[in-house]
């Protein structure tokens, strides 16, 4: 049984914004959510700039026994997938209940609850943790909460394949409502590493900015962390037209691929393969994409392999369609950037609007394409692609089209 | 303090590289010895632990970059100048 699937339900929170809408409001607006660090101890950093989510107050949305269950980015879920869900307007009880799952992705789970309570006992030599500490700090966490919430009884887990988490985790969902395992499922991914030792970590490889995230550009200096979550309600096609849900997109087609080379470099024909894999298992020809959401780190090795794959895959389509790297406002969000910068894609097929790559000065000629810079667009376009290239050379994109 | 930066250099490109020191020489480049660009950044890890110096190195903008990384002689010089800074 192959059925189509499409997305009924959105929900986000990062630098950006607290909602879906917002944060695609945000990319249209070309709005940067990167600023200056704040939290312990970050004047030990050499980079001190990130997106972090400024203000937020986890006392206006959990109780206090929630706080002591739900690491940051278990409470950026739960807000994410509120949101997708209430929009999505499915109620899971009954059949649904027990056939709908939960697959999110993250890279480092529960990141500040293992950086406070190594603190608490190298630093501060105290000798007992809070009890919640390991239920807090999985990785599975925000998926399980999402799950309890909800009611959601079916197929769950997390998946971590760094910077490609949240692209394999939708990937998996939408395999099992495309095969008719289940109706519907939540998706997504969600990170929160912005606490010293997120970051500190983050600074050895010599990869991070000091000063902005440039993807393309000619003077780019590195990539820039985000945090947050984007959650969403996918669903089969027929179940949700039966019920008359709006349709944000469907997911056509889905690829993954493995560069089985280096831990950190990417490999352009591992990339190629997984764009090239989207497009056949999506049925699209390659002209029929006119946008794609960009890997897009801003680092050197990104950068110039992602345009040189794109070119090989594309051809001369290359030079007509347009592809942006939204970490440019909202961060690089490691294992949930892929749910996030689905909301790029998915404004491109509904609204017809192309966010921009912003931050962008001056070309690099080994990244010679249309890279939409600084300013939004308008275009008609009815098919896109989001790309995902982890370290470890693990790929994973997503088509989606328009409904 | 009298430190011998060059020979400290070549012995921590050697170690690395996974060459004997003398086969490092001031003269090299980096590349000639096969140090690719994540076993640069280890280099420059080693350095700035073994000198307790601080080296201003992005891997994505190598040529922005103040600190020569052309030769070994360069990396051994832009060492010395650092360790004077700091006093």
């Amino acid at each position: 049984m192959t059925r189509r699937v499409v997305i009924t339900g959105a929900g986000s929170i990062n630098a950006l914004a607290r909602s879906a809408p917002a944060t695609m409001r945000a990319m249209a607006e070309g709005n940067c959510g990167i600023g200056a660090l704040a939290f312990r101890d970050v004047e030990r950093l050499s980079i001190q700039i990130g997106a972090q989510i400024k203000d937020y107050q986890p006392e206006a949305h959990f109780n206090r026994q929630q706080i002591a269950l739900y690491d940051r980015f278990t409470q950026f879920t739960l807000l994410a997938a509120q949101e997708a869900i209430d929009q999505s307007g499915l109620i899971f009880d009954g059949a649904l209940s027990l056939r709908s799952g939960v697959v999110l992705g993250t890279a480092g789970g529960g990141v500040q609850t293992w950086d406070e309570n190594y603190r608490s006992v190298y630093e501060e030599g105290k000798n007992r943790v809070h009890p919640f500490v390991v239920p807090k700090l999985m990785n599975n966490a925000s998926a399980s909460h999402v799950s309890m919430r909800h009611g959601l009884r079916g197929p769950s887990f997390t998946v971590a394949t760094a910077c490609a988490s949240s692209n394999h985790a939708i990937g998996q969902a939408f395999h099992m409502v495309r095969s008719g395992m289940t109706d519907a499922m939540i998706t997504g991914g969600s990170e929160s590493m912005l606490c010293f030792g997120g970051v500190k970590a983050w600074e050895g490889l010599r990869v991070m900015s000091h000063e902005a995230c440039r993807p393309f550009c000619a003077t780019r200096s590195g990539m820039v962390q985000g945090e947050g979550a984007a959650v969403f309600v996918i669903e089969d096609y027929a179940h949700a037209r039966a019920r008359g849900a709006e349709i944000l997109a469907e997911i056509a087609g889905f690829a993954m691929s493995s560069d089985a080379s280096d831990i950190v470099m990417p490999s352009q024909q591992g990339g190629e393969r997984a764009i090239a894999g989207a497009l056949a298992d999506a049925g699209l020809a390659a002209d029929e994409i006119g946008y794609i959401n960009a890997h897009g780190t801003g680092t050197t090795a990104n950068d110039k392999t992602e345009c040189a794959a794109v070119a090989s895959v594309f051809g001369a389509h290359a030079d007509r369609l347009m592809i942006s790297s939204t970490k440019s406002m909202h961060g690089h969000l490691i294992g949930g950037t892929g749910a996030v910068e689905l909301l790029a894609a998915i404004m491109a097929v509904r609204d017809g609007i192309i966010a921009p790559t912003i931050g962008y000065r001056e070309p690099d000629p080994e990244c010679a394409l249309d890279i939409v810079p600084n300013v939004a667009r308008e275009a008609k376009v009815s098919a896109a692609l989001s790309n995902a290239f982890a370290f470890g050379g693990l790929n994973a994109v997503i088509a989606l089209k328009s409904v | 303090m009298t430190i011998d930066v060059d020979t400290k250099i070549r012995e921590i490109i050697a170690d690395l590289a996974m060459l004997d020191v003398g086969d490092v020489s001031l003269d090299n480049r980096l590349d000639e010895l096969g140090v690719d660009s994540m076993a640069l950044v280890e280099v420059i890890f080693a350095i700035e632990e073994t000198f307790d110096i601080e080296v201003p190195f992005n891997a994505n903008e190598p040529a922005a970059n103040e600190f020569d990384i052309s030769t070994v002689r360069a990396i051994a010089q832009g060492v010395q100048t650092l360790v004077a800074q700091k006093g």
